[in-house]
C-alpha cells in the first residue's frame, strides 16, 4: 500500500469519514461544472429539495455545445441552446459563479480553472468529466465523475470513492527536437495499456516531467484517464508556484508564503512507498500516431502499423477491429496516410504553447489542397493571448481556419464533424470510432505540431523534417 | 432505495474488448438535459449498419435483463449518458471481463451492479446465453455465482459495491448530505478554506 505519497497526503487531508460500503466520504475542494452533465444533476437536486451548500467551490462554464464559428444566440442548434439556458438558470439558481460566452474567462473547464488559478496545489478537483486528470499536473488529486455524482457534490461536496492505488511513472532524460509531452503520454499509454491504470493514481515523476512547463504537464496528466487510470498528478514545484503566482484565484500575500510552504509540504516523500513504479528513458519516444481506435495504439511515426504478430493475444481482438475500421493494412507505414481535417485544439493541447508549437511549423507554409484544417483555442483567454502574439494571423495565412473558444471536434457535439469515413489528424484525446462526429470517420491522434504538418503535406508527416529543414 | 440480492432474467452476449462510451452513446445523444429516452438510442452507430442484427437488435436478445460483456468495458468519457441509456434498454445487471473505473462507479451510483469473472467464464456464459437465449440467467450478489443452465460460473466484485447491494445503500447522496457537520468540520484541515 502507499504511503508519504502526495495522493496518500492529499486523500487524508480530504477524508471526513468512512462510509458503510467502505468508500471513503472526500471533500472536494474544487467542483467543476458544463452543460452536458450537470443539467440531470441539478433536476435531481430539486427533485430531492437538496441545497448546494458551498456553491463558492463550485465554478462552471460552457464549453462542450458551443459552436466555434457563429456563436449569436439562441444557438441554431436549439438543442444547445436549451442546454447553456439550463446552465444559465441553474448556476443563478444555486449562486454558482459562471464563466459564460464573451465573459473573457468562457473555455474548456479543463483549461480555464487552471488560467484562473482555481487549480491549485493539495486540492481534491472534481467535474463531471473525464479529463478532469488534467488539474493533476498541479499535485491536485482530480477526478472525473458522473452525474449521479456530480449531484452528490453539488449537494454535499463530498464524494463517496474508494481509495486507488499509487503507481510512479517515470520518465528520465531530454525529449529529442520534435517530441511533445503528447508523445510522452501516447508512449506511455501504448506501454502500459488502456487499462494497465485500472485502480491506480499516476504519479507522473524523474526529469522529463520536472523539465516540462504546466502546460505540457496539464497535457500529460490529461491523458491518464485514456491509460485507464483514475487521476494523475505530478508533485508540485517551483514551475508550479511561478505558473500560479498573480493568477485571480492563486493567493495573495501573506497566504501565498504560506501556501508555497503548504503545498511544498504535501509533495511526496523521498522514501514514500508506490505500489507500482515503472520507468521509462526519454530518449526512447518519438513523435508517436495513433493507427487504431484505441489511444493504446500508437506507434512512433518511423514504424509500420503492427501485424497480428507483432502483438500480444490479448490485443489481437481489437487490432483486428481497428485494420477493419481504420483500412489499415497489418505492417503498412503510417507515414504518408491521407488527411482530410486537421484540428488543433481540445483540453489536451489547446492552450498557449500548443498553438504557438503548431504555428512553428504553419509559418510560411501552406495547407495542402484539399485539406479542411482549423484551431481552436481551449478559451477565451488562449486566444485573445494567441491573438496578441500573431498566431491567428501566422494560421490564417497558412490557411487554417481561426476559430472560437470551445471543445469542438474532439467529440463533436457541436457542429464540428468528420463526414463520412475522413481522415483526421487530431490534437485531441480519443480516437474511438465515431468519436468524431461520423459513424464512420477515423481518428489519428498526435502532438499540434504533427497536425500542423499533417496539415501541410496533405499527408501523416514525420514533424522533424519540417522543423529542421 | 433498494437491496439488490440477485437478478434474474434473459442474457445478451455483447462480444469486444475496449468498448467505449462513446459506442454505447454517441455524443451527439448528449445534447440533452434529462435521461430520457437514451434507451433507444443505446450503441446507435453500431446497431445501424447491421439492420437488425446487432445482439441490441435480435429478437432473441429483447427483454434482456443481463449483459455480458468483455475486456475494458465502458472505457472512455464519464457520461452517465452511457450506463443510463443500457438501464433504460432494460438491463439490470453487468457481467464483464473487466469495466473502466468511471463507467463503474457510474452503475453504482444508478442502481446497476456490476460483476467481473475471469475471462474463460465470461466467454463460456456469453456462449451458454447465445446457444439458449430463452434461458433464465441468475447473477447472485450473496453467492458471487452466476447460472445459465447448466452452466454456473464464479464471479467477483469490488466488497464495497456488493454491500451497497446488499444492503440497498447503493445511492450515497443521502449518507453524504448526512455527513455535512462533519464535512464542515474536516474543512478546518485544509488552508486553502480561507485563502482569498
Amino acid at each position: 500500500m502507499s504511503k508519504g505519497t502526495l495522493f496518500d497526503k492529499v486523500w487524508d487531508l480530504h477524508a471526513v469519514s468512512t462510509l458503510p460500503s467502505g468508500q471513503t466520504q472526500l471533500f472536494v475542494g474544487l467542483h467543476l461544472v458544463h452543460e452536458v452533465t450537470s443539467p440531470q444533476a441539478f433536476a435531481m437536486l430539486r427533485e430531492r429539495g437538496l441545497t448546494v451548500p458551498f456553491p463558492q467551490r463550485t465554478v462552471a462554464t460552457v464549453d462542450h455545445i458551443v459552436p466555434t464559428e457563429d456563436q449569436a444566440r439562441p444557438f441554431a442548434d436549439s438543442l444547445a441552446e436549451e442546454m447553456i439556458c439550463h446552465l444559465e438558470r441553474n448556476c443563478k439558481e444555486f449562486g454558482i459563479r459562471f464563466y459564460n460566452l464573451g465573459s473573457g474567462k468562457q473555455g474548456i473547464v479543463h483549461v480555464i480553472a487552471p488560467e484562473q488559478g482555481l487549480t491549485q496545489p493539495g486540492m481534491v478537483v472534481a467535474c463531471g468529466d473525464s479529463h478532469t486528470s488534467t488539474h493533476g499536473a498541479f499535485g491536485a488529486i482530480a477526478f472525473g465523475i458522473g452525474t449521479s455524482q456530480v449531484r452528490d457534490v453539488l449537494a454535499s461536496q463530498t464524494l463517496a470513492i474508494a481509495k486507488p492505488k499509487v503507481r510512479r511513472v517515470e520518465v528520465n532524460g531530454n525529449l529529442r527536437p520534435g517530441v511533445y509531452a503528447k508523445d510522452v503520454v501516447l508512449h506511455i499509454i501504448r506501454k502500459l495499456g488502456v487499462k494497465g491504470g485500472v485502480g491506480y493514481a499516476y504519479e507522473y515523476a524523474g526529469t522529463t516531467f520536472a523539465a516540462m512547463s504546466m502546460e505540457e504537464r496539464m497535457t500529460v496528466c490529461n491523458m491518464s484517464i485514456e491509460g485507464g487510470a483514475r487521476c494523475g498528478y505530478v508533485n508540485p514545484d517551483a514551475t508550479t508556484f511561478e505558473y500560479l503566482k498573480g493568477r485571480e484565484f492563486a493567493p495573495q500575500g501573506a497566504d501565498w508564503d504560506a501556501a508555497i510552504a503548504w503545498w511544498q509540504s504535501l509533495a511526496s516523500d523521498a522514501d514514500a512507498a508506490y505500489d507500482d513504479v515503472v520507468v521509462f528513458d526519454a530518449a526512447d519516444i518519438a513523435p508517436t500516431v495513433t493507427w487504431g481506435i484505441t489511444p493504446g495504439q500508437g506507434i512512433a511515426i518511423d514504424e509500420p502499423i503492427p501485424t497480428l504478430a507483432d502483438l500480444e493475444a490479448g490485443d489481437r481482438a481489437i487490432a483486428q477491429e481497428a485494420y477493419d475500421y481504420m483500412q489499415f493494412a497489418p505492417g503498412q507505414a503510417i507515414v504518408g496516410t491521407k488527411v482530410d481535417v486537421c484540428f488543433i485544439g481540445s483540453c489536451t493541447n489547446g492552450r498557449l504553447s500548443d498553438l504557438t508549437e503548431a504555428a512553428k511549423v504553419a509559418q510560411g507554409r501552406r495547407v495542402a489542397e484539399g485539406v479542411k484544417a482549423f484551431v481552436v483555442p481551449g478559451s477565451e483567454a488562449v486566444k485573445r493571448e494567441a491573438e496578441a502574439i500573431g498566431l491567428d494571423r501566422i494560421f490564417a495565412e497558412a490557411g487554417f481556419e481561426w476559430r472560437e473558444a470551445g471543445c469542438s471536434m474532439c467529440l463533436a457535439m457541436n457542429p464540428d464533424k468528420l463526414q463520412g469515413n475522413q481522415v483526421s489528424a487530431s490534437s485531441s484525446n480519443r480516437n474511438f470510432k465515431g468519436r468524431q462526429g461520423s459513424p464512420s470517420g477515423r481518428t489519428l491522434l498526435m502532438s499540434p505540431a504533427m497536425v500542423a504538418a499533417a496539415a501541410i503535406a496533405g499527408q501523416v508527416t514525420d514533424v522533424r523534417e519540417l522543423i529542421n529543414a | 432505495m433498494s437491496q439488490v440480492n440477485a437478478v434474474t432474467g434473459t442474457g445478451l452476449p455483447l462480444r469486444g474488448d475496449d468498448i467505449d462510451t462513446d459506442r454505447i452513446i454517441p455524443a451527439r445523444f448528449l445534447r440533452c438535459v434529462t435521461f430520457d429516452g437514451l434507451g433507444e438510442h443505446v450503441f446507435a452507430d453500431d446497431r445501424a449498419p447491421l439492420g437488425g442484427e446487432h445482439p441490441f437488435d435480435q429478437a432473441a436478445y429483447g427483454g434482456a435483463k443481463v449483459l455480458v460483456v468483455n475486456r475494458n468495458f465502458g472505457c472512455g468519457s464519464s457520461r452517465e449518458h452511457a450506463p443510463q441509456a443500457i438501464a433504460r434498454w432494460g438491463i439490470e445487471v453487468i457481467v464483464g471481463e473487466s469495466f473502466a473505473e468511471i463507467f463503474f462507479a457510474n452503475c453504482i451510483a444508478i442502481g446497476v451492479p456490476c460483476l467481473t469473472g475471469d475471462h474463460e467464464t465470461v466467454v463460456a456464459l456469453q456462449e451458454a446465453i447465445a446457444a439458449n437465449p430463452t434461458a433464465a440467467v441468475t447473477v447472485d450478489l450473496e453467492q458471487l455465482t452466476v447460472q445459465c443452465g447448466d452452466f454456473r460460473g464464479q464471479l467477483t466484485m469490488k466488497e464495497g459495491a456488493r454491500q451497497a447491494f446488499l444492503t440497498g445503500q447503493w445511492d450515497s447522496c443521502g449518507q453524504l448530505v448526512a455527513g455535512l457537520p462533519a464535512v464542515q468540520a474536516a474543512t478546518a484541515r485544509l488552508p486553502y478554506m480561507s485563502w482569498a
